[in-house]
């Protein structure tokens, strides 16, 4: 009876948590709580993938009202795949808040860092299950609003205007896909996806559902921080906690891009937006220029944390790179991309979390000789610097073969030397960090560092092992994003 | 404020007024305009007026800040809760229909307790985050 109640429970299990979580109040009884309600969440996403790999698409009708009408949630490979990813991250991310937020969070705040976190968990997850364009921006928002708060609680006072920039930015972006569910809904009187994606091409000349269309792709964009509209990312990233950076990291960003695929490809359909609107134009240029451009400025920043948010907007660079290939291969490998992006810069934020919890700061003279003090915190950075460059055995590898592979299938060239090209960049700003910490003679007071504790330890080391399980046996990610790919670009049926 | 006598003796005219007008777009939301989320709104704006009047420490008295924060949260909960005791009776998550034996009634009843939830928690957050303003810079 209960797994017809998977897509729901999905959602509402640490959607409730929340406010249970305000009544209990006391520190540690919230944080069980929210250890639970996370793991919940990853063993139900685990058995929606499992479902939906095995029987196909599951739809969930809320208050029995029938599909058009009333709110459906609809999960196939897309959404699965991402789901998982989501409350993958999501629960190993309280495992190792525990010991990180005690130091960087005031005592009377933990427990309310608990309730947003919880709402941020639940918006992200509600946003992917959902198939109702409406109930999106809800989950939007619920996400955003809590992400600000996660922000803004960071010890340093410039998490506070960069939580506000956020806030600017982050509202600006969910208006315009207000404004684009809107203009769609004006033409097609529907906002279930589905419905939409089958009445959206009768209406596809006119005016109205193009601006809806480029609406919404802005507005997306500004979320999944691309390339000119980015501004937002590196501060929120910087002075956020670092249990919130390693959490919105690995997920935000990849829910945001998640909707664009669902946007682009399914409601409004590969014909309609690259055929037609020729988007593809638009996204493959701005990828590259964020591929180049933040990884330039990467290489030149002084705060780790700082380097790492400019990386991740590289790495957001080769993802709609991938996609705007239009071709399975590329989508596999955009697809690939998120799932491994979201476990090297989880697992290189949790190790950065480490050296705050020990030195209280990140800056790259601080780490000067540290390497040996802390052996098993800057194995992990290294290991996450290889991924993230590219090197075999990590699945930082994987994302980029198919990266490479789907340039060349597209006769792209010079996208692919572009691409590899940019792995060099990566080597550039990971090399700094290694040379810092390994290569640099320890200051006088270095003695008294030691190694983090093992609560922030064995979590970045099951996300480090992840890395290097996923890029030794890649054949399972790989033939589910393959299938994601496949689903998209056949566009609804 | 203690030499407004006009503005003292209005506001005690008007507030239970404004609190009962409040149930009454609470409870006849479903018949006509209004709602939870209204409802909320004017009982949390009678509050405030209270607030703004007789002065917030009193305020705090009748609202203790602590009874608040559990109401944001219990609102909620019922919201929630109505939904969940939808799937324990074997129905789809929020389906009121199976609330009661007749089924219009059981959606009557459902669509109630949820904007009674909904009215909770917006009038208890509209008067923390009034405290919350007010009471910046005095501590």
């Amino acid at each position: 009876m209960i797994r017809q109640h998977l897509p729901i429970l999905q959602v509402i299990i640490p959607l409730l948590s929340a406010p249970l979580s305000v009544l209990l109040h006391k520190r540690w009884l919230v944080w069980g709580l929210t250890v639970l309600a996370s793991m919940c969440a990853f063993i139900i996403s685990i058995l929606l993938l499992q479902q939906v790999l095995a029987r196909g698409v599951i739809s969930y009708e809320l208050g029995g009202w029938a599909a058009p009408w009333g709110i459906e949630y609809r999960i196939d490979v897309v959404n699965a795949f991402v789901l998982v990813i989501i409350s993958a991250i999501g629960a190993i991310v309280p495992l190792y808040a525990a010991r990180s937020v005690e130091r960087e969070i005031a005592a009377d705040r933990i427990s309310l860092f608990y309730t947003a976190y919880l709402l941020c968990l639940a918006g992200l997850l509600g946003i992917a299950a959902t198939g109702d364009a409406f109930n999106v921006f809800v989950f939007l928002e619920i996400s955003s609003l809590s992400s600000y708060i996660l922000i803004s609680l960071g010890h340093d006072r410039r998490a506070l205007t960069a939580s506000y920039q956020y806030l600017v930015m982050g509202t600006i972006g969910a208006t315009f896909i207000l404004i684009g569910i809107g203009l769609a809904y004006m033409m097609t009187g529907t906002l279930n996806m589905m419905d939409l994606a089958r009445r959206v091409p009768a209406v596809a000349d006119t005016r109205t559902i193009r601006a809806a269309l480029a609406f919404l792709t802005v507005g997306i964009s500004l979320k999944l921080a691309l390339f000119p509209l980015h501004l937002w990312l590196p501060n929120a990233y910087a002075y956020a906690p670092s249990t919130v950076t390693a959490f919105l990291a690995a997920t935000a960003t990849k829910v945001a891009i998640y909707l664009l695929l669902r946007f682009l490809f399914t409601i409004f359909g590969a014909v309609l937006s690259f055929e037609e609107m020729i988007l593809h134009f638009v996204l493959m240029p701005l990828a590259l220029v964020a591929v180049f451009s933040a990884s330039i400025v990467a290489i030149f920043q002084d705060n780790l944390k700082r380097m790492l948010a400019y990386s991740s907007v590289a790495q957001i660079g080769y993802i709609i790179l991938g996609i705007s290939f239009v071709s399975v291969t590329g989508l596999t490998a955009g697809i690939l991309h998120l799932f491994n992006h979201a476990l090297m810069k989880g697992a290189l934020f949790m190790a950065l979390g480490c050296v705050v919890y020990r030195l209280g700061s990140v800056r790259l003279r601080d780490i000067a000789g540290l390497g040996r003090r802390m052996p098993w915190t800057f194995a992990a950075i290294v290991i996450g610097g290889l991924s993230l460059i590219g090197i075999p055995l990590t699945v930082g590898f994987i994302s980029k073969w198919y990266l490479v592979l789907a340039a060349l299938e597209s006769q792209l060239w010079w996208v692919a030397v572009l691409v590899l090209v940019g792995s060099l960049l990566a080597v550039a700003y990971v090399w700094r960090v290694v040379e810092a910490a390994f290569f640099q003679p320890p200051p006088r007071h270095a003695a008294q560092y030691q190694e983090a504790p093992l609560s922030l330890l064995i979590p970045t080391w099951i996300l480090i092992g992840a890395n290097i399980y996923f890029g030794i046996d890649a054949e399972r990610t790989v033939s589910i994003a393959q299938r994601a790919a496949e689903w998209l670009l056949r566009g609804p049926s | 404020m203690k030499h407004h006598l006009v503005l003292r003796v209005v506001s005690k005219l008007l507030i239970p007024f404004i609190l009962l007008f409040a149930l009454y777009v609470q409870f006849h939301g479903d018949y006509g305009p209004g709602g939870g989320f209204q409802a909320g709104v004017i009982f949390g704006a009678g509050f405030i007026l209270y607030a703004l009047i007789f002065g917030l420490e009193t305020a705090r008295k009748v609202a203790r800040p602590a009874v608040i924060r559990v109401l944001v949260a219990v609102g909620v909960l019922i919201y929630g809760g109505v939904g969940v005791v939808s799937l324990l009776l074997g129905g789809r998550y929020l389906d009121y229909s199976l609330l009661a034996h007749v089924p219009a009634h059981g959606q009557h009843l459902g669509i109630a307790l949820i904007e009674f939830g909904v009215g909770t928690t917006v009038a208890a957050v509209m008067i923390t985050i009034f405290f919350a303003y007010a009471g910046r810079g005095r501590r």
